[in-house]
């Protein structure tokens, strides 16, 4: 049972993680119909200038405001200069955007260096505590928390908001909001700058939880939040929370129990959705 | 009376088809003018490119004395131009409440009075105020799509076939408000069924192939059997 207790809240913090990640992925899609492939090399970049930051002010808090201020700048130049003049057109915006991912990845090794960063976990949040035989390490669930503070901000956002109101009408007809007076480009950028600073705060949170980074890691994350975003349902913010939540603890569970498959499970579990419900779990407008 | 809205000559290419190859057409203000023609004409195109939605290739679109050629489809509605699309276009999974949220450009006094107004214009709404768009009835959703049109204080309304696949009792309760609307603002509308347009219209314009044949006051075409029998097929 403490075993079981233990895999879970593992594969709850990394499924939070791949969250904070597919969120951005996913709002970006179900807004934008943008194909963002560069997305992981945003989230590599949350995590370098996490390490970056904390290495300069000792501030772990620090450390993650201006890894999601990186985020949003480099959403900011992203959206202008590469997704905008490629909207509407998907086997563009896969191209474009996935040499921008080696871009981004390249021009991590060229500021920080080649070689992959030892990332510290501050103080307060290192360590576990000890419940009834169960170990809970503090900042697995410091991610959890996170996870779910982001997706009820977010929700709340979407749901409450003029804004969330003017997005979710966008997901379901662009061209009506323009025509209801709405400059629909305006929102695009602030979504998708706010999709870069969640992957920014995810790569920041990573970081401390996997103990290095390296120029790679976007590539190898991004693959993770594609299939959370399909197995959820493209474009549905609840369906990547319950997907994440899933392909994470099926990898916390499989590593353990059947290690041979831990790497295949995600695809399996992609392919076991897609069979049953091919549009995901959720889809945008039950969203 | 003065003009609110000119098009002149207007040409609109969607891809590589040529779909509007001279449309010029008046709205003067406080009437309402229909376009009429046959499937496929090029009315709802009209609508679209003055909305900016599918923008003149070629030619002029003015309103109130500004040019709106070029101009992006939010700044045209801005403006003061409302659109009700011809397939509604309600946003389905937005509460009716929602659907209104969305389109007002203010929220402050005056605005919560004139949804007040609208909504007694159309009381269906009212009673289906935390239903989702997409669980109406077609023609609560037609009357949904005018009321969003019509929160703001527009000028102008630009009103595509409000009466298509409706019941007969439906397009009663439209045609009541399109004339309510009428005391309050200038209309542009595109409807098929001639008898509905003949009763509120002021003016038309008759398109046909892309291209304007003739405009004049409705109670001149109504009395002109041959033009209709042309160009509307009405024997």
């Amino acid at each position: 049972m403490d075993l079981l207790l233990n895999l879970t809240v593992n594969g709850l913090a990394t499924g939070m993680l791949i969250f904070l990640l597919a969120a951005g992925l996913t709002l970006i899609f179900g807004l934008m119909s943008v194909l963002n492939f560069a997305h992981g090399g945003l989230f590599a970049w949350g995590a370098f200038s996490g390490v970056f930051f904390y290495g300069v002010t000792g501030s772990f808090l620090i450390s993650v405001i201006g890894a999601v201020l990186t985020g949003i700048v480099l959403g900011f130049i992203t959206e202008k200069l590469i997704i905008k003049p490629v909207y509407g057109n998907h086997v563009q915006q896969i191209l474009i955007t996935l040499g921008f991912m080696l871009v981004l990845s390249e021009m991590l090794k060229v500021v920080f260096g080649p070689n992959q960063i030892a990332a510290k976990t501050p103080d307060y949040l290192s360590g576990s505590w000890e419940a009834g035989g169960v170990i809970l390490i503090k900042y697995r669930l410091f991610i959890i928390l996170v996870g779910l503070l982001v997706f009820a901000v977010v929700q709340f956002i979407l749901k409450r908001t003029k804004i969330g109101l003017i997005v979710r009408a966008g997901v379901l007809n662009k061209e009506m909001v323009q025509a209801l007076g709405i400059d629909i480009n305006k929102v695009f950028l602030y979504v998708f700058m706010a999709g870069a600073a969640l992957a920014a705060l995810a790569g920041a949170l990573m970081a401390p939880y996997s103990g290095v980074v390296y120029a790679e890691m976007g590539l190898e994350f991004a693959i993770l939040a594609f299939i959370v975003v399909v197995i959820g349902g493209m474009g549905s913010f609840p369906g990547s929370l319950l997907a994440a939540i899933l392909v994470g603890l099926a990898g916390s569970y499989m590593a353990y129990f059947v290690p041979s498959l831990s790497l295949a499970v995600n695809m399996i579990l992609m392919a076991v959705v897609l069979i049953f419900r091919p549009q995901g779990l959720f889809t945008a407008k039950e969203a | 009376m003065s003009r609110l809205l000119t098009l002149e000559n207007v040409h609109t290419h969607i891809g590589q088809y040529h779909i509007l190859q001279g449309v010029s057409l008046t709205a003067e203000e406080g009437e309402v003018t229909v376009l009429l023609g046959r499937n496929g004409a090029g009315k709802t195109t009209t609508l679209r490119t003055i909305m900016g939605l599918n923008p003149a290739t070629s030619g002029t679109i003015h309103y109130g004395g500004q040019d709106i050629t070029k101009l992006p489809t939010f700044s045209i509605a801005n403006g003061g131009i409302g659109y009700v699309p011809e397939d509604q276009a309600v946003f389905t999974t937005l509460t009716v409440e929602e659907n209104l949220k969305v389109a007002m450009r203010k929220e402050d006094e005056a605005a919560m009075a004139r949804q007040d107004y609208v909504l007694t214009l159309f009381p269906d709404l009212k009673k289906f105020w935390k239903k989702e768009g997409g669980h109406l009835s077609g023609g609560q959703k037609q009357m949904l799509a005018m009321a969003r049109a019509f929160v703001n204080d527009n000028r102008l309304m630009l009103i595509d076939e409000p009466s298509k696949g409706l019941a007969p009792i439906v397009i009663e309760s439209v045609m009541e408000a399109i004339r309510e609307m009428k005391k309050q603002t200038t209309i542009i509308l595109v409807e098929q069924n001639f008898s509905m347009a003949a009763g509120v219209g002021d003016t038309y314009t008759l398109i046909d192939d892309g291209e304007t044949v003739q405009s004049g006051r409705m109670e001149d075409l109504v009395r002109d059997e041959e033009l209709k029998r042309t160009y509307l097929g009405i024997a």
